[in-house]
């Protein structure tokens, strides 16, 4: 077999195995840690009746592998169980908001991936001359602000002391597209302004380091014109270290998401895990828990496989 | 003495003040931390240098009483993390094997998942109070302090200078404590910064989704979740909080900026 | 091109270069790296730059493209190339002249190839982008270049990556990526450095020939004066920055005026006469064989050899022999899987683990690179005093005094104990951790490459610093080299090392005189002499002995 071939079959398989785990440490995390799952909802007073019977319903009484397997197969299945705190199904309520957090994070994603680039590129260019301080002072203002606070900011100026987008980010199915991206202004912008300071940094440290190397020297005598030793020498070598950058920081949008759509109360996974934290739902918390996590090992086995088919030492062997 | 650059010097300067002004609290708080002295929301007044609250109490003495909490937490939850994470990254660089291994995969796993959701799954069962806060921020940072330890002290490991010392005889403490450990502190130190300020970030986030500190007491997340309905009838009460964490942030940025550039011009002057 | 038989292909006149020095904790500060340097080349003539490491060659190589490295600026003097100043030109006429009348040959070929390119591609990427000739042509005249430098296969060698070739094969496909834009001077910076003894020899003769073939002018630049007698016309020594000497190779070599070119002319001369094999074996190798954790086939096979007490026994071998790895199973830190060592009259244990105080302290080991091996947070007083207190418990004024002796046994004298090693010059720090291997009081020591990393005068110090130290303390020496100058320097008994196995093994006077086996001959013949005609003698010798066949 080709070597390309199986270390990306080997990363496949890692990533599945990593799912897997992380599915485990998720029912573990929820169920054997102390705390009682049935006294937290049912509270100090709960007669042990009321306690045995909420276990009994719950399942709580099976031994915790037979009950980690039930979950994993049903989950498999596309079945999430039901929520504790309103008897819905999951798997009903998350579709809707599935969509919803995947039109966020995609509408984000469109917006970080470019910027990141360019900004990193025009920092890498005019690596510590003033484009470059200006970037990389404002990118530290906005990374060391946490999400929602960013949010808040926003809102305040760009909602209500010079209103240019709504403040609350209300989507329903029957909106055009044009109208929800209108809704969710706010939002991306602080998905953006989180991600791209990070990312922004991280592509210009790859450029450079691949600006350093000794084949870039070897291009500058050759007399290219800089343009064609970006092209033609950097670039091929840089892709890889900046996909990697760009997929890792998108994983990231998993964890700004949460935030950001409590903030502006936007109707999407990240919410609905919070509330039902909040109510101790526990089928709920495993299920948004384990999506997010599938997410996030996901796009991170991606950004390796990335680097596993840019290496050139890897697709042609000697 | 080295010079200081003067932006290492304000990040200092500005760090310090906040660590001061957490410890001496209760001497500089014009009020105590539950009192309500005026009406909901009033605005700045020679009486409230920032205004009052939601129900009336006054901004800044809440700031200060805050910041004294998350400053805490924050401290404490970094401490716990770099202790376990540098103990357990130098044992696995130093000693190898299957010990390497198994403390290896199983952070990979930890790290597998984001640290937020992973928090809010563990706090969706455990009872929130300020101990578990601790523990479930230090512990799950530990990862990437193990991580960056590992890192350090498997460059170290490696050199002619430690062979030296295994070859003189050393046991596994001499090499950690003399050999390793001098020379991954400025690395070591300038990532505790930036821990640090992850702490905080993480804290506030979660006192802001109602999941960290818990009424009565309170941080800056939980001020911001107390006064956010006033954002839209222009109350910028909610975000007197994000200035305060954000100047913390980036000066302590800065401090360990400067930490690191220190150990990076070190390396450079062994030539000289 | 008839107008330029008067003028000079490249002529500098009173170069100086500066860069800017950024201290720790101390504001930056303006150094001259090269000051008041002039030279003259012709066309079709090889000028070499020689000196020491810090001597500005590399520097004043690069500044005939009119390129300074990392930050360095050509500040002061004329550059002309075909009689056009460059040091003052702008960009665009820069990137005429770069490539196209100046090539760059560089020592690390494995770096300064992009990887991500295929071998071809970037050999002609000049001759197109400077619309110096079509593609067929230029692929053809790669060809002709790689079939010239003794290239495997020229029809399809482009078609690699730069991964899939090895060093030597590499260098020369830079030699070629060089000449295939037909430039008038070639700068060849350390070409050979980073290459063994027995693959420099023929890059050596394949740029030697190329350079004839083509016609260019070469600048070459190298720290060995003995390789650049066999390709120069000329010959310009440097020293900090400054020229020592320049003439033609012949008076440079056979006649030299200044002192400094004397002492590099004579270094490795050191004289050492074989000491009689009567003394008591302090350490016998019998039948090792060892291999590393997880690997399959053996990096060492069936090795035996041994040494006698305060006598030297020189491993010798190009990178891959093994030569090394004999020492880490000397160390335990590799445990031989078959065979036994002895050591002062006792087994030793394979393991490391499994060794006494006294096993270790008895048998101490030197490094190659000083920088690494000494924890820079330590002080020469901790790293020399730490053995003494480990070892011997001293402690306080005795362990100072005690520390003060071997600084002055290494010829440190006063004043170095507190400092730490990255105040101390390359040769101050081997010192040293010579001083650390004999607090131990050892009854051998390791020495691993111990002078490859210095500069030749620098090395012979410490050489003549050992032998000297054999002769007060007794101890004995496995001394693991590549270089054989070293090992005539120093052994009194030598082991040939070739592909984990010892192919030669006996007294100095024993291996190096004929017959030899194939190995060991191809070795010595390498070498580079430091007289004219020697690397054509050398060839002409090898060209016979395969017709013979």
């Amino acid at each position: 077999m080709h070597p390309v071939v199986r270390l990306v079959a080997q990363r496949i398989a890692l990533g599945l195995l990593l799912l897997i785990a992380a599915s485990v440490l998720i029912f573990v995390g929820t169920n054997i840690l102390p705390g009682d799952v049935a006294q937290a909802i049912l509270g100090q007073q709960a007669t042990p009746t009321a306690l045995a019977n909420l276990r009994a319903q719950m399942g709580l009484d099976q031994p915790y592998y037979i009950r980690y397997l039930h979950w994993l197969f049903a989950a498999m299945h596309g079945d999430l169980g039901k929520s504790l705190a309103n008897g819905q199904d999951i798997a009903t309520e998350i579709q809707g908001r599935l969509a919803n957090t995947l039109f966020l994070a995609g509408v984000s994603a469109a917006i970080i991936a470019p910027m990141s680039i360019i900004l990193g590129l025009i920092s890498a260019l005019y690596e510590g001359r003033w484009p470059d301080k200006v970037l990389s002072g404002i990118t530290l203002a906005w990374v060391s602000l946490p999400e929602f606070l960013l949010g808040y900011i926003l809102i305040y100026f760009l909602a209500v002391e010079y209103p240019i987008a709504p403040s609350v980010s209300t989507v329903y199915d029957s909106m055009g597209f044009w109208a929800k991206l209108h809704a969710i202004i706010l939002p991306v912008m602080v998905l953006v302004m989180v991600s791209v300071g990070h990312t922004m940094r991280m592509t210009r440290a790859a450029i450079l380091n691949v600006m350093q190397s000794a084949y870039i020297e070897t291009a500058e005598l050759k007399g290219l014109r800089p343009f064609r030793v970006i092209l033609m020498h950097a670039f091929p070598n840089a892709i890889s270290p900046i996909v990697n950058v760009l997929m890792v920081d998108l994983a990231y949008l998993v964890v700004g998401v949460v935030v950001t759509e409590v903030v502006f109360v936007y109707p999407g996974m990240g919410q609905y895990l919070v509330d039902h934290v909040a109510k101790r739902d526990v089928p709920v918390v495993q299920a948004v828990g384990l999506i997010f996590a599938a997410v996030y090992i996901g796009l991170n086995m991606v950004a390796d496989v990335v680097s596993i088919l840019a290496n050139p030492r890897l697709r042609h062997p000697k | 003495m080295k010079r200081i650059p003067l932006l290492a010097l304000i990040g200092l300067a500005i760090t310090t003040a906040y660590f001061l002004a957490a410890i001496f609290a209760p001497l500089i708080a014009p009020y105590p931390m539950g009192a309500t002295p005026g009406g909901s929301w009033q605005p700045a007044s020679a009486q409230f240098w920032l205004g009052t609250d939601s129900i009336g109490r006054d901004l800044l003495s809440r700031l200060i009483w805050g910041g004294r909490i998350t400053i805490a937490i924050a401290t404490v939850a970094t401490l716990l993390s770099f202790t376990t994470g540098a103990i357990l990254g130098f044992t696995a660089a130093v000693v190898g094997g299957w010990v390497d291994q198994a403390l290896s995969r199983f952070v990979d796993l930890i790290m597998s998942i984001p640290s937020l959701i992973f928090a809010l799954v563990v706090l969706s069962v455990m009872p929130v109070t300020v101990v578990t806060l601790i523990l479930v921020m230090g512990l799950l940072d530990s990862t990437r302090v193990f991580r960056l330890a590992r890192a350090v002290a498997a460059d170290i490991v490696v050199m002619d200078y430690v062979e030296a010392a295994r070859l003189r005889g050393e046991g596994r403490i001499w090499i950690i404590f003399r050999e390793v450990l001098p020379n991954s502190l400025s690395p070591l130190v300038a990532e505790m910064g930036m821990r640090f300020i992850f702490q905080v970030l993480l804290l506030s986030t979660l006192s802001f989704l109602g999941l960290g500190v818990q009424p009565p007491l309170t941080d800056w997340g939980g001020i911001v979740k107390e006064n956010k309905d006033g954002i839209v009838y222009g109350v910028p009460a909610a975000l007197y909080p994000a200035i305060a964490i954000a100047t913390l942030a980036i000066s302590v940025n800065l401090v360990a900026d400067w930490v690191l550039n220190r150990t990076t011009s070190l390396k450079g002057g062994r030539n000289g | 091109m008839a107008d330029q038989g008067a003028r000079a292909l490249l002529e500098i006149t009173d170069l100086k270069i500066e860069a800017t020095a950024y201290p720790p904790g101390e504001p930056p500060q303006d150094i001259t790296i090269v000051d008041g340097v002039s030279l003259q080349l012709q066309k079709g003539r090889v000028l070499g730059l020689i000196g020491e490491s810090g001597a500005g060659k590399s520097t004043i190589g690069l500044s005939a493209m009119s390129y300074g490295r990392g930050g360095v600026r050509l500040t002061g003097g004329k550059i002309l190339l075909n009689g056009q100043e460059i040091r003052t030109a702008g960009p665009g006429k820069l990137r005429r002249i770069r490539g196209h009348t100046v090539t760059y040959v560089a020592q690390s070929a494995a770096a300064a190839f992009n990887p991500a390119k295929k071998l071809m591609d970037q050999v002609i990427e000049t001759s197109l982008q400077h619309g110096i000739m079509g593609r067929s042509e230029a692929e053809k005249r790669a060809v002709w270049l790689f079939d010239t430098l003794g290239l495997p296969n020229p029809t399809r060698f482009g078609n690699r990556y730069p991964h899939q070739v090895s060093g030597g094969q590499l260098q020369r496909a830079m030699t070629a990526m060089a000449l295939c834009p037909k430039p008038d001077l070639v700068i060849f910076d350390e070409p050979t450095t980073a290459l063994d003894v027995t693959t420099q020899i023929d890059v050596l003769a394949a740029i030697k020939e190329a350079i004839r073939d083509t016609g260019v002018g070469a600048l070459y630049i190298t720290h060995d004066l003995a390789v650049v007698a066999q390709v120069s016309d000329e010959i310009m020594v440097l020293r900090g920055g400054k020229m020592v000497e320049y003439g033609p190779v012949d008076q440079i070599i056979n006649a030299p005026r200044q002192e400094y070119t004397k002492a590099l002319v004579t270094v490795r001369q050191i004289e050492h006469p074989e000491k009689p094999a009567d003394a008591p074996v302090v350490l016998e190798v019998d039948r090792v064989t060892a291999r590393y954790r997880g690997t399959n086939f053996d990096v060492l096979k069936n090795i035996s050899v041994e040494l006698r007490q305060g006598q030297t026994l020189a491993v010798v071998g190009e990178s891959g022999s093994g030569k090394s790895t004999l020492a880490r199973a000397i160390t335990g830190l590799l445990p031989p899987t078959k065979g036994s060592i002895h050591f002062a009259g006792r087994e030793l244990s394979a393991t490391l683990a499994g060794r006494t105080r006294d096993d270790l302290r008895e048998l101490q080991m030197i490094y190659q690179m000083a920088d690494v091996a000494m924890n820079p947070r330590h002080t020469v007083g901790t790293i020399i005093g730490r053995p003494l207190e480990f070892y011997f418990g001293l402690k306080g004024d005795a362990k100072r005094k005690r520390i003060q002796q071997l600084l002055d046994e290494i010829e440190m004298g006063k004043g170095f104990i507190d400092r730490y090693p990255a105040e101390l010059s390359g040769g101050q720090k081997q010192r040293v951790c010579i001083a650390r291997a004999l607090a131990a009081k050892p009854k051998l020591i390791i020495c691993d490459e111990v002078t490859s990393a210095l500069d030749p005068l620098v090395a012979d110090g410490i050489l003549k610093l050992l032998q000297e130290l054999q002769k007060v303390e007794g101890v004995a020496y496995l001394f693991i080299t590549h270089d054989l100058a070293t090992v005539k320097a120093i052994a009194d008994s030598i082991a040939v090392m070739y592909r984990g196995e010892v192919v030669r093994y006996g007294p100095k006077s024993q291996v190096l005189s004929p017959p030899f086996d194939d190995y060991t001959d191809l070795l010595l013949s390498s070498v580079p002499e430091m007289r004219l005609g020697w690397l054509e003698e050398v060839l002409a010798h090898r060209r016979m002995e395969s017709a013979g066949n």
